[in-house]
């Protein structure tokens, strides 16, 4: 079996995950990362989409969450969501209204970095429908 | 002297006061408990996201990478104060406790010649000063739609400061909020969020070379506007653990206050009734006699 990390998933609103786990995927902003145990330390940002848990039973978890960073230490990983729910308790409309949302602050960005900022979230989120 | 329909009628009014005051109280009581597991459930994050911070500001330095929100525009001339108080009355000294607080701060930086600028979360906060302040109140926020304080809302008023600070409306931004110590001991406090007061030492444990991804600027910027969200959620948070706190307390003053009214109340009827009966005992004897 493989060596199991101490896993925290944390919204501002409350303590959603706190196990061991035997591996973590999270969609960062460059590029999903596969954390295991001892993974060297590193901090990342977090781009809305899907992380997936593995328990130390073996057993899967899926969460959706909508931005943050995750903390990683040889010990843990820690992951910092804006919001964050189960992939099976996700509201179809909340998400609907967060694309439209992201897409209203696209349109009226003023600069090009925050608009070009804002349409790439806006294309998370798309994704993010999608993937669902 | 009133009579005993009058008695009668103010006996009934004050019991009717008292159950509404009980009803209130219960209510509190039960609306505490719940806005103090949402505190607690809270803290997890912002205990995180301090340690954290501390550990990427570590990383950054005073480097002139580091983003203005954190370092400060290096001047101390405009004060912005985001004065958070509750959306309702009836709870004892809380809202006026945090609004004095406030004032007594701002007497201060007005004497000392700053610019005070005012954004007032909750309607009581704004309803007081008003009155003295009207002309430095630049926003206010009402919470009163909201049935459940959401994260949401944090970031709203956090959204609001920022574009603000970006546009250069101000160098200094304060928090006054009310610390929920115990349910009958609410502490009003004042906390700097912008730019960030220094953390307290917490050395990162492992002291390890940490690999980020994007860069450790990059990533401050990103996390120090959350951070600043997460503040103000956590001393909204704080707030309507206070103000329920508070509520319930005052709310049991009131139904105590009641209780002893009516027994005092019930005393004044009983002797009037009596001294009536032997009034019209009296006459009716003194008549008989002198037939």
């Amino acid at each position: 079996m493989a060596e199991s990390f101490k896993f925290e998933l944390v919204s501002p609103e409350r303590l959603l995950v706190s196990e061991q786990v035997e591996q973590a995927v999270i969609p960062g902003t460059d590029g999903e990362m596969t954390v295991l145990a001892n993974h060297a330390p590193a901090m990342t940002t977090v781009k809305p989409g899907v992380v997936t848990v593995k328990l130390a039973g073996g057993q899967e978890d899926r969460y959706v969450v909508f931005g943050g960073f995750a903390d990683i230490v040889p010990s843990g990983c820690t992951l910092l969501a804006e919001s964050a729910v189960r992939v099976a308790d996700v509201d179809r409309q909340d998400l609907a209204r967060r694309i439209q949302d992201a897409r209203e602050d696209a349109a009226d960005a003023k600069d090009d970095q925050s608009r070009a900022k804002a349409e790439q979230f806006l294309n998370n989120l798309t994704t993010l429908q999608d993937a669902l | 002297m009133a009579s005993l329909k009058d008695l009668r009628n103010r006996i009934a009014s004050v019991k009717a006061t008292q159950k509404i005051t009980k009803a209130m109280q219960m209510v509190a009581a039960a609306k505490l408990r719940r806005a103090q597991e949402a505190a607690e459930a809270a803290r997890p994050y912002s205990q995180r996201m301090g340690a954290v911070l501390a550990n990427i500001a570590q990383a950054v330095g005073g480097g002139s990478d580091a983003p203005a929100l954190m370092t400060g525009t290096g001047k101390d001339d405009v004060h912005l104060l985001v004065v958070c108080t509750a959306e309702r009355g009836l709870c004892g000294g809380f809202n006026s406790q945090i609004a004095r607080f406030a004032r007594d701060r701002i007497r201060k930086l007005l004497a000392d010649g700053k610019t005070v600028k005012i954004v007032c979360v909750g309607k009581k906060g704004y309803d007081i000063l008003r009155r003295e302040y009207a002309s430095l109140i630049i926003d206010r926020v009402d919470l009163r739609e909201a049935k459940q304080l959401g994260f949401v809302h944090a970031d709203g008023i956090a959204k609001k400061v920022i574009t603000l600070f970006n546009e250069g409306g101000f160098d200094v931004c304060t928090l006054f909020y009310s610390e929920f110590k115990s349910v009958i001991s609410q502490v009003p406090t004042a906390q700097q969020i912008i730019p960030a007061a220094p953390a307290d030492e917490a050395e990162s444990a492992n002291g390890a070379v940490y690999e980020y991804e994007p860069e450790p600027g990059e990533i401050l910027t990103d996390l120090i506007p959350r951070n600043i969200s997460v503040q103000i959620f956590r001393a909204l948070l704080e707030n309507a653990a206070g103000e329920m706190g508070a509520k319930m307390s005052a709310m049991d003053n009131a139904t105590r206050n009641a209780g002893e009214m009516i027994n005092k109340l019930t005393i004044t009827y009983n002797r009037q009734r009596q001294a009536q009966i032997t009034k019209e005992l009296i006459e009716i004897i003194s008549g008989a006699e002198a037939l």
